[in-house]
């Protein structure tokens, strides 16, 4: 029994304690009162069973009349005692039941009840989404369109009723709790085994700590992403360890600074991060020189030091941290005045990077009046705000909660990439430019699927078997297609990872081996043939040979018996 | 003093010993086993079940499962002397010892019912 039953059942002690004494009086008291006969003779009492028969439907108020015969005067008086007692012992009750029903605890426990349910019975991988803010809500879509399940957990009831109306294509179980306490994490399904990654992206940097800590010591080993907005424990390691933690300012401005500096390295990783089916990332080319930033927050710290770093000149504008240093002009930039003073004439590019997205705009317009030419970055804040920045045709814009969403479900979905990007992290412009070429034509223009594969017998079962019958299985024999021996698949094999060793761009005859770890870009369709080969013998052996197959055990067997026989011969 | 332990030991204790009063006496005598006292002895163990109600140890459990036991076989008692009362030859002593050895069952889960009680009382000392 769970706890609603106990519940239940506690709350009706006394209604029922209450309903039993008053039958018990009305039928006692009905079995002993004296009847009446036809010829008007008095009679003993009509017994317990009639009694009984008679309380039990006039307490229901069924009422059939007076049986087994006409009652008696004294028999009416106590009738008349008895119906007011059984009608109001049984409404006493029913008050009390659905009293109990209404209350706010009560349904508060029928919910959770149904939410620990539902958690149980998930069966398929899920990741844990704590706080759904626009990043949060962001992820959350992310995780639906790459059909996979999500539970969500966020402290305020407002964001979780709102989430209920967002279309997912699976109900996610949603739960008003505080993620950062270690029992609400593990009623979220943290100790499932389909768990298999926990986000966290509530409000404040605390519980987002709070809740990587948590994951880290009760499920070591699973994925774990905070975000956390305080400038210094974006990459620290000890307890979060390795790149769990997103700083969002510093990606940002550090994505920004990629943009203005190897634009084509920044379109590869958008490629890379970017939802599957999406349009393709467009290209900018930033110009370098003279910069002017405006806002001299978080994100203004980062962005002048990344651009400072790619070799331009930045000027600052700022009003509410005027004085402090680094900060040049004062104002908001919303004037000619400041940017004039700032020396818009000769600045090849302004970014608008306020917290707030009117703002932004302001500046924005106004730059473009003073020098039509100038390259315009600004930053939007809001998602609903899109329709006023596309009305602009701002040179670049950038969303900070888009940027760590697709951040945040790339690492997650394949922590694979995280150690691609790491590795190609020193790639020169024309190499990044040739990938992205060859990355955009896999799915037929649209941001293609990135996935990972371990070559292990659950995965890679078929791949496993004939690597152990001593078969040759390379990059090129999974990369062809399996319905057509002589088309090759829209996929590309991005990276081989080998203990610490492997390969980026393995060649097409990189030989394959029991434990790799495999980072695939393609499409969708792709996808589905490379897992049918790795995992169906007779279609693994049509890819490396072009020829069909016997199905049969009795075929396998005769064929290896065959190649025993010509190893042997080789052999003398 | 906790009048709540007051009202569940009353009961417990109150639901064995009308049991006992009912069952004791020759089995098939019809004059030794009172249909009152069985009434009331139902009546006093659907309370004492419900009391049990909501519980949530083990002990508890058990608790309640003793006293199902005891509403079942009283009320099934109750059932065969209703019939047997309203047919033609009235209540016959087979039929009488029927309903007084299903008595003794309740009793016997009565009686488990109030050495819970007890032993829990001791535990509880200890």
């Amino acid at each position: 029994m769970n706890n609603v039953t106990y519940l239940f059942l506690r709350r009706m002690r006394v209604p029922l304690v209450l309903v039993i004494s008053v039958y018990t009086i009305s039928v006692f008291g009905l079995a002993v009162v004296p009847g009446v006969d036809d010829a008007g003779n008095p009679t003993p009492g009509m017994g317990l069973f009639n009694a009984f028969y008679v309380i039990s439907y006039t307490g229901t108020t069924i009422g059939f009349g007076e049986l087994p015969n006409p009652y008696s005067g004294p028999q009416r008086m106590w009738m008349i005692v008895a119906i007011y007692m059984t009608v109001a012992g049984w409404s006493y009750a029913v008050a009390t039941v659905v009293g109990l029903l209404q209350e706010p605890a009560f349904q508060n426990a029928l919910r959770r009840g149904r939410y620990a349910r539902r958690i149980r019975r998930l069966r398929e991988p899920f990741y844990i989404v704590c706080g759904v803010g626009e990043t949060g809500t962001l992820v959350c879509h992310g995780l639906d369109r790459l059909g996979m399940r999500f539970v969500v957990v966020d402290s305020d009831a407002v964001r979780i009723d709102q989430i209920k109306l967002e279309e997912f294509h699976a109900d996610p179980p949603t739960v008003v709790a505080d993620a950062s306490q270690p029992a609400n994490l593990i009623g979220a399904g943290l100790m499932s085994p389909h768990c298999r990654g926990v986000m966290a992206l509530a409000a404040d940097d605390i519980a987002n700590r709070a809740i990587a800590v948590t994951a880290r010591l009760l499920r070591p080993g699973l994925p774990v992403m905070a975000r956390v907005g305080d400038p210094h424990t974006d990459h620290t390691m000890g307890a979060f360890g390795g790149d769990m933690v997103i700083n969002p300012f510093e990606r940002f401005s550090t994505y920004l600074a990629l943009a203005v500096a190897r634009p084509e390295r920044y379109r590869l990783g958008q490629i890379l991060t970017g939802f599957p089916g999406d349009d393709l990332p467009e290209r900018h080319h930033p110009p370098r020189g003279h910069w002017i930033m405006c806002g001299y927050g978080r994100f203004g710290h980062g962005v002048r030091e990344a651009l400072t770093k790619a070799g331009n000149q930045v000027t600052v504008i700022d009003r509410l941290h005027y004085g402090e240093e680094g900060v040049d002009v004062e104002g908001t930039g919303t004037d000619s005045a400041s940017l004039k003073k700032a020396g818009i004439e000769d600045a090849v590019g302004i970014v608008a990077g306020n917290a707030s997205d009117l703002k932004n705009l302001a500046i924005a317009l106004v730059a473009r009046d003073l020098k039509p030419d100038i390259f315009v970055v600004t930053r939007q804040n809001q998602i609903s705000n899109t329709t006023l920045f596309e009305a602009f045709h701002d040179d670049q814009c950038m969303q900070p909660s888009r940027i760590v969403a697709r951040e945040f479900l790339a690492l997650i979905t394949t922590p694979l990439l995280d150690r691609f990007r790491w590795e190609i992290r020193g790639a020169s412009e024309k190499w990044a430019a040739e990938l992205s070429e060859a990355l955009s034509y896999l799915n037929g223009g649209y941001t293609p699927e990135l996935w990972g594969v371990t070559i292990d017998s659950e995965h890679a079962g078929a791949v496993v078997e004939a690597i152990e019958d001593e078969h040759w299985v390379n990059i090129g024999h999974l990369l062809t297609d399996p319905y057509d021996h002589d088309n090759p698949a829209n996929a590309l094999v991005l990276m081989v990872s080998r203990g610490d060793g492997g390969a980026i761009l393995p060649t097409t005859g990189y030989q394959l081996e029991v434990g790799d770890q495999l980072l695939i870009a393609g499409s969708p369709e792709a996808a589905r043939k490379i897992e049918l080969l790795m995992n169906n013998l007779n279609v693994l052996h049509y890819v490396r040979t072009g020829r069909e197959g016997g199905g049969g055990w009795i075929w396998h067997f005769g064929r290896r018996v065959k190649r025993r026989w010509i190893k042997f011969l080789s052999r003398h | 003093m906790n009048s709540e332990k007051v009202i569940f030991g009353f009961f417990i204790t109150l639901a064995a010993a009308l049991n006992f009063g009912f069952w004791t006496g020759d089995m098939d005598k019809i004059e030794f086993h009172n249909v009152w006292e069985l009434a009331a002895a139902i009546v006093v163990s659907l309370i004492a079940t419900v009391l049990k109600f909501g519980d949530r140890t083990q002990l508890g459990a058990v608790h309640l499962a003793t006293s199902l036991v005891a509403d079942v076989q009283l009320i099934a008692a109750a059932i065969v002397w209703s019939w047997a009362a309203t047919s033609p030859a009235g209540v016959t002593p087979s039929e009488m010892a029927t309903v007084v050895s299903m008595s003794a069952g309740a009793l016997l889960a009565n009686l488990v019912s109030v050495a819970l009680m007890i032993s829990e009382i001791i535990t509880a000392r200890r």
